[in-house]
């Protein structure tokens, strides 16, 4: 088992420097999820106008797994469709599946590609892209 | 007590995990199972396997003495005044609700208090929060020492002529206190309650005498004692189980069944519906055996030298906080380092074959209290040595450089 698998040098820049961190200072669409077997929550905040993710933000505690996938999920997805993010989405989950995809649009995603190796910790990558998901069907 | 001789008993210690010696730091979440119960389990299905209190013929026979020779070593185990008082579950967690269930409703009005404390693990606090809101009593903390530690003025304060419940654990999964149940009993006693003792923790590491500690309930798993998982005790004295209704009905705990009315069996079948948990009640009789043979006040002086060696290493590691008290006689050492999830400190320990828990250990009310969303914890056993704590300490000072 390599570490370095896990923990690329990607992943611990987005942990330590988290993009979009924060909250709207507005009602903008939340959602908050948990994961119960291991605590760490995640609120999501969703600017959507248009069929358009405009922005997005979260806050959260939990895993260096759980809060770099949040940071690059909310990178990816702004400016995308409805359609687009939830594509995104499921070929993030592929990737927790161990298939090899690209991601074009957004490559560092690809650096969350070891997590498959580790399937204890699928549930920490994967949280925020699930309150992505509910975020989008709330609002369709 | 020689752990390196009791090691070698247990055969899924001797693997290696990730290129490394397995190090078993989580035996508070399961323990392992030593050969004498594999041996047991393998030996009952090989030869005596059958349904219990049916068969006449021989196999029934040897499956039926298997499993009430297991309740009999269980009843001695902890000190039981019959074995009528030993209820096989599922575990701590069914055993805990059959009370708050089977128990709870029957004595419970709105207005009267149960009373347990913040450190409870979930399979002691859910089963109670559910009672006060379907009976409309009020649920009640003792408050916690700022070192984790439950102080018998607090109790003093706590418990009224109202409360009708006490609910503690006898050791705490996360803070590894000792809480003295004892105590607590005469003081629930004293207003009237009953008490009930949360056991998953303190009897697969030292001696219990349910009689001596005077409580009316407690509650244990098997798993966590080296027996197989699915099997669990509920202790009751005899006058309150003889008092309240089973809460499973059907297969073994019935006398005689009419159209409209039906009759149950007397204790302690009345509360074991369905066909029971044989394997898993040999298993723990099997588990019971060999614990005993080593001795549980070998195996406590064991694992309280472990523990204090623990707290030390542990406590040299600069940027690691150990929760709860410095001085601590079983081997639960919750943690964190420094600002690393014990999400991640898990995985890198893993890497090096030590296995610990990282979470909320189903104490979410506690972690609150601990200010803490999660913690690492090792929790120690029989089997474990010194040089376990050493790869510990090793592992998480090369943890602290990796997130450097």
């Amino acid at each position: 088992m390599q570490l370095d698998d896990l923990y690329r040098r990607v992943i611990m820049d987005h942990y330590k420097n988290p993009r979009n961190r924060g909250k709207f200072d507005d009602d903008s669409l939340t959602v908050d999820l948990n994961n119960p077997t291991c605590g760490d929550r995640i609120s999501l905040q969703l600017k959507l106008e248009d069929g358009v993710v405009k922005d997005a933000r979260f806050n959260g505690e939990g895993c260096s797994i759980s809060m770099s996938s949040a940071s690059m999920m909310t990178e990816a997805v702004k400016g995308r469709t409805y359609a687009e993010a939830m594509d995104l989405a499921s070929r993030f989950s592929s990737l927790m599946q161990g298939e090899a995809v690209d991601f074009d649009e957004y490559e560092e995603l690809e650096a969350l590609s070891g997590v498959n190796k580790f399937p204890a910790r699928i549930k920490c990558a994967t949280l925020a892209w699930n309150a992505l998901k509910k975020g989008i069907h709330e609002e369709e | 007590m020689n752990a390196e001789l009791i090691r070698e008993q247990f055969p899924i210690l001797h693997q290696e995990i990730n290129g490394h010696p397995l190090v078993y730091l989580d035996s508070a979440a399961t323990s392992q199972k030593p050969r004498a119960v594999l041996d047991a389990l393998k030996h009952y299905y090989e030869w005596e396997n059958s349904n219990v209190h049916r068969g006449v013929h021989t196999l029934g026979s040897r499956a039926t003495d298997a499993y009430e020779g297991a309740r009999e070593k269980v009843a001695r185990f902890i000190s039981a005044a019959r074995t009528q008082e030993i209820i096989f579950t599922r575990g701590t967690t069914t055993s805990l609700n059959m009370v708050a269930s089977a128990y709870g409703p029957a004595v419970l009005q709105e207005g009267d208090e149960i009373v347990i404390t913040p450190m409870e693990h979930h399979s002691n606090l859910i089963p109670w929060q559910q009672l006060a809101i379907r009976t409309g009593a009020t649920l009640k903390y003792i408050p916690l020492q700022p070192d984790g530690n439950i102080a018998l003025e607090d109790a003093e304060k706590t418990i009224t002529d109202r409360t009708k419940i006490v609910s503690i654990a006898h050791v705490s999964n996360v803070l590894g206190v000792v809480n003295p149940v004892k105590e607590l009993a005469e003081i629930a006693h004293r207003h009237g309650a009953i008490m009930v003792i949360d056991g998953a923790q303190s009897t697969p590491h030292m001696k219990v005498n349910v009689q001596e500690l005077d409580c009316d309930f407690y509650a244990f798993s098997g798993h966590k004692m080296c027996a197989p998982t699915g099997i669990g005790v509920l202790y009751g004295k005899k006058h309150l189980l003889e008092s309240m209704e089973p809460i499973e009905f059907g297969g073994e705990m019935i006398d005689d069944v009419g159209l409209y009315e039906s009759t149950w069996k007397e204790l302690p079948w009345k509360f074991e519906g369905g066909t029971p948990i044989i394997a898993g009640a040999i298993g723990l009789g099997a588990a019971i055996d060999f614990l005993q043979e080593i001795g549980m006040d070998a195996i406590h002086q064991h694992e309280t030298k472990l523990a204090k060696y623990a707290t030390a290493r542990l406590s040299e590691i600069e940027g690691l906080t150990l929760y709860g008290p410095r001085e601590r006689e079983v081997g639960l050492l919750t943690f964190n380092l420094q600002d690393i999830h014990p999400h991640d400190v898990a995985t890198v320990l893993d890497a090096s074959g030590v296995a610990i828990r990282a979470g909320h250990h189903c104490c979410q009310p506690l972690m609150r209290w601990l200010e803490a969303s999660a913690t690492a914890r090792a929790s120690l056993y029989l089997y474990n040595t010194e040089q376990d704590i050493d790869r510990l300490a090793e592992a998480l000072v090369q943890t602290k450089e990796y997130f450097g």
